[in-house]
């Protein structure tokens, strides 16, 4: 067993890997790039390493580096964890010439999955079922036709030289084929200037569904059963289950001996994930093969009752598998989902910043949080923006969801846009709820997962109001020298009157108002209603409302309150007329970075005049692009960036002079 | 330290009748307020507001610290004066926080009769001013007057303590280090353009508020030029060309984040130069008050039942408890300050006035506080008390009363009558603040005995001349003078005419004084040197 590990990773994963290791008394070594330094993997870990700059390529995609770091700390092995260097074959290699035990599949096996169509034709030798096609050179219209029919309808054409869904055709029947295929050369001559083309059998509702394999050094490969991540987003996924829903035991034997069958082709040791398309039917079809332990192996640790982590790192040490086939249980029914710092409303764009409030739920037998930050950290343009892994388990899987939907109306995130109320929306919908997932559900479902804002109600608008006065209390409190001062008891006491103030909100997009009333004698009326409370520092609200008692948590951030009650979470922006009092009226639209990112291209020429809307620049963030568009009719009167410049959220970009109108 | 134990019956029906009454007073006493709170008519209210000006009370709040408290000042001036159409003198004042800092705050009330100065006007303003030189507060002028009112400028314009002492004070209270802040938000024409032109820092509300020391009619009349207000003395004008203005604001809420932003850069703290304790309630609940102070004033009762339900924890360690009984003296303390109580239990004897007058040299040497709870029919008379020289005793009292240097506080808690109120600290000797009760009276002597003297004399003439006067004759001559009285003795009478600083609720009098007490606090608190003594 080694006594000490490197962990080539960052993040949840990392921090994952060191709690197994101290669970089994490995000492644990962190590496990280300059912009993790104070990130909660090198906190945790017992030695941490910087191994470069921001950029991945410049630090956690080191491989020189890293094995330096590995071999002058004494790791006798490395965890690479997910991403990364987890499936990179140099690596693994150079590992095993430092000496250095690399945590994951032999060279060999990630060599041979780590080409997809190489893997496809292994596996076909190998008896796994694939995706019936033709992927032929000869592209006669009647072979195709003929091929098309022996696939069976319906049944796609493909542009070989094809992506982004250009040059596809979905064919229902076989008379329809010949003019589909027309079409579809068409536009690949077109767009790829090649018009060759594949046939596949197409499935309707396809489901994602994988199998947890593990395999060790004894040659022993065994299934630790399926999970299903079918509510995918743009092929990311987003929620992951285990056992899948309406899974048989028959269905399962034969796609666990597949997938081992798989595994065994190639001579898989260690964790390794076979994925399969399913169709409604009992049918599958395999895809690829993912060499190292998935994100979302949680959910099969919490129906197997194993620690993956820890079979990783034994069998690695050259242990045999803890279990037989026979032996690997499966308990209840598990739920994981992705907490992202993103922004559905603004379709999904990833949201940068520091966590001015990281509250998840507390974790228990049912709940688990697998994170890599916590409050106060912050969430960087360099790499993929997770904050947290969320993963329930119940009896059933009508139960699991409710312990989802729970977990998730306790999880509060002020500072960065999250998914939160998107996942719940998405694990609370009907067709998830029954079971009908596929991977198109979250495009189908759109307007229940993402609806229009909807004004705060009257009792949250109470609940933040109540936190306004309660800061205003705490400030007082604190800024003076006389430590009790009569002055600073902030109860709006009026000799012989009442005050009434009116505190103004802006939530979706409308104003609300919220009248307080200080009666004298510290009695209190929000909105016609007595109150009476208290503010804990942690944000939450207790407030006697009339006769209703409200329980949430109010947190501040710059002018908004976030205001978490009842499941529910609305942004409140404060109008205080004080606050913003006499600047300039003009709007400043658009010329700020709506994020943090990277100047890609400077379209519009210094000096000039461009129409309202015309693009000035282009910046991009997490693989997005943004176009930063004139705010009116004007000219451009200097960029403050260069082009490659990285900017911060909020930073001015240009200098943008309006035309007289 | 002593916890007095309330002897109080809650549930006797003698409570219930003492506590109907003073409910029925307070309540009054709010309705008042509330009324004169709203300013002018609804009328000139709605034009105020659609000129996208805030009402004064409104600037006041916005201007203050969020839900900060604000202690105002003779909040019933002017009421039913002048044919009562000048609510409140058309003026708040008073004491808030700004910025986390305590400062003074005079606003002119323009829906009132244009803001313009009655003679109760000033005489409020110039207390406001009073106020803030005693207590060492910063005076922030939120200014929207149309100046002196013309009609009576006789009784505004000419003399010592009338309109020309407000920039008197102006000069000097800066000269004393004290801050002098305008904020024009409105008209500021003659006389009335010296308060933002005589203070510190000046702020100016665009297209709103306007200096000149002629208007654009006196121009028009004077020289024959053609000229709006604006190019007059608008806030272009006094930022840009003259100079009469320092900052120059978009509306009245930017004008009240600049003030807000002044007061915040006046490096100014407060060292309060006595020894505090954390804050304790009293052991009886305030309100109860209500139901000490017999309905009918001729009873009498412990004032200690009062003190319980003041001070800190109800304790009050007594000096002298067994001498000069009619008054009572102990130090005590209000929201953790220290406070020497001054209070009446009874007609003051030679030995009550030698005792209090102990008391206040002590608080004096000490550097306490003083409190006075005024309940005071006068000083004993007759042949045996005058021989004995209760009128050394009582000069004792004045004398001490007079020229001790801490801060005082007064409370007229029942009767105000006579060489008493000279004794127990009234409005000529000077008190930090002095407040009314409403069931308080205040006058010479009491109406039934000043008939009586009056309709002595007049029976003694009449005798003399050999003519009888009936009983019948004699009631109707003391009718005029009882009513009189009865009048001119009323706590609305006098907070009217600026005798005191405002009317309380009983049950709110420890919360004010509190306030009071830390307000005084910005002073340091001055050494005594007592006057001769008559031994």
């Amino acid at each position: 067993m080694f006594t000490k590990i490197l962990i080539a990773n960052r993040g949840e994963i990392a921090c994952r890997v060191i709690k197994t290791c101290r669970k089994l008394g490995i000492r644990t070594v962190a590496v990280y790039s300059e912009a993790d330094a104070g990130a909660r993997h090198v906190r945790l870990a017992d030695e941490a390493y910087c191994v470069g700059s921001a950029p991945s390529r410049e630090s956690y995609l080191r491989v020189e580096k890293i094995l330096e770091v590995a071999k002058a700390s004494g790791a006798q092995a490395v965890h690479p964890g997910y991403g990364f260097l987890s499936e990179n074959e140099g690596f693994a290699k150079s590992c095993a010439e430092a000496g250095i035990v690399f945590i994951g599949p032999p060279v060999e096996a990630i060599r041979a999955m780590g080409s997809k169509s190489a893997a496809k034709s292994l596996m076909e030798k190998a008896g796994v079922p694939l995706v019936p096609g033709y992927h032929g050179d000869d592209q006669d219209p009647a072979l195709l036709q003929r091929q098309a029919e022996r696939i069976g309808f319906p049944v796609l054409i493909k542009a070989s030289a094809g992506g982004g869904g250009k040059g596809m055709r979905v064919v229902e029947k076989a008379a329809d084929f010949a003019a589909a295929l027309a079409s579809c050369q068409r536009e690949a001559r077109s767009s790829f200037g090649d018009d060759k083309v594949l046939v596949e059998k197409y499935l309707v509702r396809p489901r994602h569904i994988e199998i947890q394999v593990f395999g060790d050094s004894q040659g022993n490969v065994i299934s630790l059963h399926e999970r299903d991540c079918s509510a995918q987003r743009r092929h990311q996924k987003v929620v992951e289950e285990a056992p899948a829903p309406g899974m048989t035991p028959e269905r399962r034997a034969a796609m666990g001996k597949a997938a081992c069958d798989a595994a065994r082709a190639v001579g898989y040791v260690g964790a390794g994930t076979v994925e399969f398309i399913a169709s409604q039917d009992a049918t599958f079809y395999f895809m690829e093969m993912n060499t190292r332990l998935q994100v979302e192996h949680p959910v099969t640790e919490m129906i197997t009752g194993q620690d993956l982590v820890e079979w990783q790192i034994r069998v690695a040490g050259g242990a045999p598998l803890p279990l037989t086939q026979d032996q690997v249980p499966l308990r209840g029914h598990s739920i994981e989902v992705r907490v992202y710092a993103e922004e559905p409303e603004k379709g999904f764009l990833p949201s940068i910043g520091a966590l001015r409030h990281f509250a998840p739920p507390a974790a228990s037998a049912h709940v688990r949080v697998d994170t890599g930050v916590e409050q106060g950290d912050v969430v960087s343009p360099h790499y993929d923006p997770m904050l947290a892994k969320l993963i329930v388990w119940d009896e059933t899987r009508e139960r699991a969801c409710e312990r989802m939907l729970q977990a998730l109306s306790e999880f509060r995130v002020v500072g960065v846009g999250n998914n939160v109320e998107f996942l719940g929306r998405l694990v609370g919908c009907d067709p998830f709820r029954a079971g009908q997932v596929d991977t198109g559900l979250i495009e189908r479902e759109r307007a229940t997962l993402i609806p229009e804002a909807e004004p705060a109600p009257a009792d949250a608008l109470a609940l933040a109001g109540f936190a306004v006065l309660a800061s205003e209390a705490r400030v007082r409190s604190t800024s003076t020298v006389e430590a009790h001062s009569p002055w600073a008891l902030a109860d709006g006491w009026r000799l012989n009157g009442r005050l009434r103030r009116v505190l103004a909100f802006k939530t979706a997009e409308t104003s609300r108002e919220v009248t307080i009333v200080h009666g004298g004698s510290g009695s209190l009326e929000i909105d016609g209603r007595a109150s009476s409370g208290r503010v804990d520092a942690d944000g939450r609200v207790r407030l006697a409302w009339g006769d209703a008692r409200l329980d949430g948590h109010v947190v501040a951030h710059g002018e908004t309150l976030h205001v978490f009650a009842g499941g529910r979470r609305w942004s409140l922006q404060r109008l205080d007329p004080l606050l913003h009092a006499g600047e300039d009226q003009e709007e400043a639209g658009g010329l700020a970075a709506p994020m943090s990112g990277k100047i890609i291209a400077l379209v519009a020429s210094i000096g000039a005049e461009v129409e309202k809307g015309a693009p000035l620049l282009v910046m991009e963030a997490m693989k997005m692009e943004h176009t930063i568009v004139a705010p009116a009719n004007g000219t451009l009167k200097a960029f403050r960036f260069a082009l490659g410049d990285q900017v911060p959220e909020g930073a001015e970009l240009v200098d943008f002079e309006k035309a007289a109108s | 330290m002593s916890v007095i134990k309330s002897k109080l019956n809650t549930r006797s029906p003698e409570f219930a009748a003492n506590r109907d009454l003073m409910a029925r007073l307070v309540t009054e006493l709010r309705e008042k307020t509330a009324q004169v709170a709203q300013g002018g008519s609804e009328s000139a209210r709605a034009k105020h507001v659609a000129r996208g000006k805030l009402l004064a009370r409104d600037r006041v709040n916005t201007l203050l610290d969020p839900g900060a408290p604000f202690l105002e000042l003779s909040a019933l001036a002017a009421n039913g004066m002048y044919g009562d159409e000048v609510p409140a003198a058309s003026m708040v004042t008073g004491i808030g926080r700004v910025s986390g800092r305590e400062v003074l705050i005079v606003a002119n009330d323009a829906t009132v009769k244009g803001g313009t100065y009655y003679p109760m006007t000033v005489k409020k303003h110039l207390r406001a001013q009073e106020i803030a030189r005693e207590n060492h507060l910063p005076c922030i002028y939120l200014v929207d007057s149309g100046g002196a009112f013309l009609p009576l400028q006789d009784d505004v314009f000419p003399d010592r303590e009338h309109f020309g002492r407000i920039f008197y004070n102006q000069a000097n209270l800066s000269s004393q280090g004290i801050p002098q802040i305008a904020c024009v938000m409105g008209s500021c024409t003659a006389g009335g353009a010296y308060v933002p032109a005589m203070s510190d820092e000046t702020v100016i509300v665009k297209e709103q508020g306007t200096i000149f020391l002629g208007g654009p009619p006196l121009v028009k009349a004077a020289t024959g030029e053609v000229v709006t207000a604006e190019e007059l003395g608008g806030a272009d004008v006094h930022t840009r060309l003259s100079g009469v203005a320092d900052h120059f604001a978009e509306n009245d809420h930017h004008a009240l984040a600049i003030v807000r932003r002044i007061v915040g850069h006046l490096n100014s703290t407060k060292s309060p130069n006595v020894a505090m304790l954390a804050p304790e309630d009293p052991a009886y609940d305030p309100e109860e008050i209500y139901g000490v102070i017999p309905a009918d004033t001729r009873k009498p009762y412990d004032v200690r039942e009062v003190i319980a339900r003041m001070v800190d924890g109800s304790r009050l360690d007594e000096f002298k408890a067994r001498f000069g009984a009619t008054l009572v003296t102990g130090f005590a303390h209000v929201h953790g300050y220290p406070i020497g109580i001054v209070a009446n239990n009874g007609i003051l004897y030679s030995e009550s006035a030698q005792k209090g007058a102990h008391f206040i040299e002590l608080c004096g040497q000490r550097g306490i506080p003083l409190l006075f709870l005024q309940n005071i029919t006068g000083f004993m008379v007759g042949k045996k008390y005058e021989s004995s020289g209760i009128a050394r005793d009582g000069a004792k009292l004045v004398t001490a009363v007079a020229t001790v240097g801490v801060p005082k506080f007064t409370m007229l808690i029942g009767g105000s009558f006579g060489a008493g109120n000279y004794g127990m600290c009234g409005r000529a000797y000077s008190p930090r603040f002095l407040w009314t009760w409403p069931s308080a009276r205040i006058s010479v002597m009491g109406g039934e005995q000043a008939a009586s003297v009056l309709a002595t004399v007049k029976r003694d003439g009449i005798e003399a001349s050999g003519r009888s006067w009936s009983k019948e004759e004699e009631a109707a001559f003391k009718a005029p003078t009882l009513k009189q009285f009865e009048h001119q003795s009323s706590p609305y009478f006098a907070t009217a005419r600026l005798w005191d600083d405002g009317i309380l609720d009983p049950a709110q009098a420890r919360r004010t004084l509190a306030l009071g007490l830390s307000a005084a606090l910005n002073a340091p608190v001055r050494e005594t040197r007592f006057g001769v003594f008559r031994m």
